[in-house]
């Protein structure tokens, strides 16, 4: 059944071609997606690409099997686990909060990371009739395809759970973690010599459990607030995991497709650490809380002064112009609909209303422009980072909407902090900003913020999302 | 220590290049100001206002030997003279319709910045000084119509009788011309504007104006020579349209300019004509040729027919506070961004595209015209981030979190060398593979180099959609004659789907609400 695809065969060579096209396709369908205009287009480059993949490798195999008793059980299998899945997935997708986004796609990686291990353990059971080099090499895919996918699969458990909050988001420090991630590197290394001489199944077990760990591991060292780079890189691995497959099957569009993702979800985290000035290593490596936090957060920072909804109504109206941050705390509290809202009827007053998006804010690269696009705010007032850093400083009023470390000053202005260097919205350049927060509670980096005590901050206490309904009802 | 110099201009010039205010913000540079004796005068900053702002007060050749003079005129032949070497100029100095002026200054070792050259981009706004003066200059001509009409603006209903409210038109809707849109309609006339621009219209209806669109017949359009055809068509009406309003509304203001080119004749002698007696023009092109027939420039003209055609090209200057706060303010954020570290040093920087395009001669060398700036959306924000990206990279040497470049190269040589190594030992299949693999990998990370930054969600539910793909190697084992085969290849399967279904209409919802905002913007 290898073979097929390279064989001599007519169902081969033609299920081959469908391949490239299928390939082509799915590039067209990742360029697509770079552009506004051509992104709708590109989505339906990758549907077609993947109808076509899909119409082939079935034709294939059943043209290879067809009449045998376990070729129509499989078909059923078949038929069966793409209704019930196509139903999950359709379903999960339309119901999915747009806030509940980070979880769900973490969720579908760690999908694609458990249908590769059991891929490959499919592999191992196949055990093919192939000469003695070639079977090595199949050992060796089997034992890489498994690794990968497995911490694939635990990796994107532990960021989902992390996400949905059923996790405590601070990052997990075990003792020696470099010294646990290296080691389990090392192992797998020895153990995938032991395999290809000698293909036990139990030594299969022991690697599958040993990646389950160290996906575990890897993911849960990384504080919350590094997810969105732990996701795009999640979903480099889910890429790798396929590649692997597609040596191990001899299949050159699993192997296309998957390096396509695997390196294009690999180049979105290393943009997102430029964003973030994180070494890129240390994130793959899951060595991101590098230095132990700093005690000097707990040093005596001043007094914060608050304010109400009616006050900031009232600042609001008499402002030039307003600047919205909003972080992950507007996806948690819900807030994109009435932040739109103040949004509109600030424009209609005539108020310059724009919105400064930090590349990291929220959960997922891109978070916030989804949440303010499905509450229609235009999105030529949803500026970047470094369109909006320089005319801060002339903003009357901004409003921070549950952001934190995004617009932390000791990033900027204290070398001993941990997040020092990370470019970061100079809010406190403004007029007046206001921070929307639930308490006075340090950010995912676990770093205080002294934003909160300069003069011309005032914090306004509670849930974002009824706060700004409450200034709302002010106007 | 810099010192920066305040001079005073020439002629009938009431503007100053710094205000009291703009002068203590300079000294939070680092800087040291002096100010030439009754520079700020006619703008009534009185010398004693600066001295308490903390400059110096001196004599004109002490003024002119600063480090820095700033300037809003272009200066003179002989006032070029006083410059010392190494001095930087920085003023409005129209480089582009003034080459001997370049020449002249490139004859001294100096430096040159021309505040009226920053580039249109939305960085560069808090130093358009073009546009600063142009808002000044569109309410202070509906001021000076508002003067020579010999009504009111407003309409009343009073005792003595009814008065109607003036109609106002006000030709091209730039910054100047909402200026005075807003201006003629906060004292209560009717306003009315007219731009080639249709994108216009909204911003013209925000302030209170009415926009009138050239609206031009059908089958001029679908024509052979189209856009030679409805150009004409467009200039035929829109030249009704004037002739039309003309005889119709009290006051006209024209604002109309082509960059590098004599302004338009927007308005005819015979529309002037038919105009009532007592009616205003004000021409704000009228240095630069005038949109209106008759007009002389820095001249008030009245024609036969009794209507005022005011020419005036100081109109800015006849608001010499206010001109002056705006000015002081434009130079004073030009040198925020030449002073970086607020430490009193001017550094320009000719990687940015702002400092690039005002300097016109840099230490005795012509500098001008500067290269070309990209004002479209793409363009800027790209050269944002790769400066953040170097800046960031600069901190990385400095932090030394990797690897240094030499085992940088190392590794890379040794991931060469193994991949050359598994390659050149590895039996049938596997060369294909890896040659596959590869090139798969530089075309995915090419493919997305240029992703728009609102689009990072979006494109990694598409990646995870099409990572499904793992599902075509679970159907190949599905019918496999191992009945666990089966069982876990059919779960794959299944796993997989809800990741390619789900992932693709995830996908599509998101992308449904994003043009859904486009729409509305």
């Amino acid at each position: 059944m290898t073979d097929t695809v390279s064989g001599p065969l007519t169902a081969g060579s033609i299920a081959g071609a469908a391949y490239i096209v299928a390939a082509l396709l799915f590039i067209l369908s990742l360029a697509g997606l770079s552009k506004h205009e051509k992104a709708r287009a590109g989505v339906i480059y990758g549907i077609t690409g993947m109808v076509i993949a899909l119409a082939a490798t079935i034709w294939l195999t059943l043209q290879d099997t067809w009449g045998t008793g376990h070729a129509l059980t499989g078909l059923g299998l078949l038929v069966a686990a793409v209704l019930v899945g196509g139903a999950i997935g359709l379903w999960r997708a339309r119901v999915v909060e747009m806030t509940g986004m980070p979880e769900l796609i973490a969720l579908l990686h760690s999908f694609v990371g458990l249908a590769a291990v059991l891929v490959g353990w499919n592999g191992h059971l196949e055990a093919p009739a192939l000469s003695p080099e070639l079977t090595a090499i199949h050992h060796a895919e089997v034992f890489i395809g498994v690794f990968i996918g497995a911490v694939t699969f635990t990796g994107s458990i532990v960021a989902f759970l992390k996400l949905s909050a059923r996790m405590k988001s601070s990052p997990l420090m075990l003792p020696g973690k470099n010294a646990i991630n290296l080691g389990a590197l090392g192992a797998f290394i020895a153990l995938t010599v032991w395999y290809v001489n000698d293909s036990q199944l139990w030594l299969l077990v022991v690697v599958t459990l040993l990646a389950l760990g160290l996906g575990w591991h890897l993911v849960a060292s990384i504080g919350g607030g590094d997810m969105p780079v732990v996701v795009s890189m999640l979903n480099s691995y889910s890429g790798w995991a396929a590649a692997a497959a597609g040596f191990l099957l001899n299949n050159d569009l699993l192997i296309i497709t998957g390096a396509l993702v695997g390196s294009s979800g690999a180049y979105l985290s290393y943009i997102m650490c430029k964003a973030m000035n994180r070494s890129f290593i240390s994130v793959i490596a899951g060595g991101f809380g590098i230095a132990a936090p700093t005690s000097k957060g707990d040093t005596d920072q001043g007094e914060h002064r608050e304010i109400t909804a009616e006050a900031t109504a009232e600042m609001l109206t008499n402002a030039s112009s307003v600047v919205i941050t909003p972080g992950y705390g507007m996806a948690v509290a819900q807030a994109q609909y009435p932040v739109a809202e103040l949004a509109h009827q600030l424009r209609e007053r005539g108020v310059n209303v724009r919105f400064g998006i930090h590349p990291v804010a929220g959960r997922l690269p891109g978070h916030m422009n989804v949440l303010l696009a499905e509450a229609k705010v235009p999105y030529d007032i949803v500026l970047e980072m470094d369109e909006i850093n320089d005319d801060l400083g002339d903003t009357s009023v901004v409003l921070v909407i549950g952001a934190n470390d995004t617009v932390n000053p000791a990033a900027a202005e204290d070398p001993g902090s941990p997040i020092a260097g990370m470019p970061v919205l100079k809010v406190w350049e403004a007029e007046n900003v206001i921070v929307f927060k639930r308490s006075m509670a340090a950010g995912y980096a676990g770093v205080q913020n002294p934003l909160f005590f300069r003069e011309n901050s005032q914090m306004l206490f509670g849930d974002a999302k009824a706060r700004v309904e409450d200034i709302l009802k002010a106007f | 220590m810099t010192r920066i110099g305040i001079v005073a201009e020439l002629g009938r010039e009431t503007r100053v290049a710094a205000t009291p205010v703009t002068v203590k913000q300079l000294l939070g540079l680092g800087y040291e100001v002096v100010v030439e004796k009754g520079a700020g005068e006619s703008a009534s900053f009185r010398d004693e206002a600066y001295e308490e702002a903390g400059a110096l007060i001196v004599g004109a050749d002490e003024a002119w030997g600063s480090d820095v003079v700033l300037r809003i005129n272009p200066p003179t032949q002989e006032e070029i003279g006083r410059l010392t070497d190494g001095a930087t100029l920085i003023g409005t100095l129209s480089p582009g319709l003034r080459p001997e002026l370049v020449d002249a200054l490139a004859s001294r070792p100096i430096t040159a910045l021309a505040l009226d050259a920053v580039p249109r981009i939305s960085r560069a706004q808090s130093m358009d000084v073009l546009s600063s003066m142009a808002n000044i200059a569109g309410y202070r001509a509906v001021i000076e119509a508002a003067h020579e009409f010999g009504r009111f603006f407003t309409g009343q209903v009073t005792a003595a009788g009814k008065v109607p409210p003036a109609k106002v038109l006000v030709a091209g809707a730039g910054v100047a011309g909402l200026a005075a849109i807003g201006a003629a309609s906060s004292l209560g006339a009717i306003v009315r504007a007219t731009d080639p621009r249709p994108e216009v219209a909204d911003q013209v209806k925000s302030i209170g104006g009415t926009y009138l669109k050239v609206e031009v017949a059908e089958e001029m359009e679908s024509s052979d020579g189209y856009a030679k055809a409805t150009s004409e068509a467009y200039n035929a009406r829109a030249a009704e349209i004037y002739s039309e309003q003309a005889a119709d509304v009290d006051i006209i203001i024209t604002t109309a300019l082509i960059p590098g080119r004599p302004a338009p004749k927007l308005l005819t002698a015979e529309d002037v004509a038919g105009m009532k007696s007592g009616s205003v023009i004000v021409d704000m092109a009228a240095g630069q040729g005038g949109n209106v027939e008759g007009s002389v420039a820095g001249e008030r003209v009245v024609t036969d027919n009794g209507v005022v055609i005011l020419g005036y090209t100081d109109l800015p200057a006849r608001l010499p506070a206010q001109a002056s706060q705006l000015y002081g303010t434009n130079m004073l954020n030009l040198l925020k961004l030449l002073t970086p570290d607020k430490d009193g040093i001017l550094r320009i920087d000719f990687d940015d595209v702002v400092q690039r395009s005002v300097t016109v001669v840099r230490e005795g060398e012509q500098t001008w015209p500067p290269p070309p700036v990209q004002v479209s959306a793409a363009s800027p924000t790209q050269s944002v981030a790769t400066r953040a990206g170097e800046r960031s990279a600069n901190k990385e040497t400095k932090k030394k979190t990797g690897l240094s470049p030499a085992g940088k190269a190392g590794l890379f040589a040794a991931g060469i060398a193994v991949l050359f190594g598994i390659n050149a030992v590895a039996p049938a299949p596997l060369p294909q593979h890896f040659t596959v693999l590869m090139l798969s990998i530089v075309v995915g990370f090419y493919v997305i180099g240029k992703v728009h930054h609102a689009l990072h969600t979006p494109l990694m539910s598409v990646t995870n959609a099409i990572s499904g793909i793992i599902v075509v190697g679970a159907l190949l084992q599905v019918t496999s004659e191992n009945i666990v085969m089966q069982v876990l290849a059919a779960v794959a399967v299944l796993l997989a789907s809800i990741n390619i279904f789900g992932g693709f209409a995830v996908t599509r919802r998101m992308l449904a609400m994003f043009s859904a905002g486009k729409v509305r913007s």
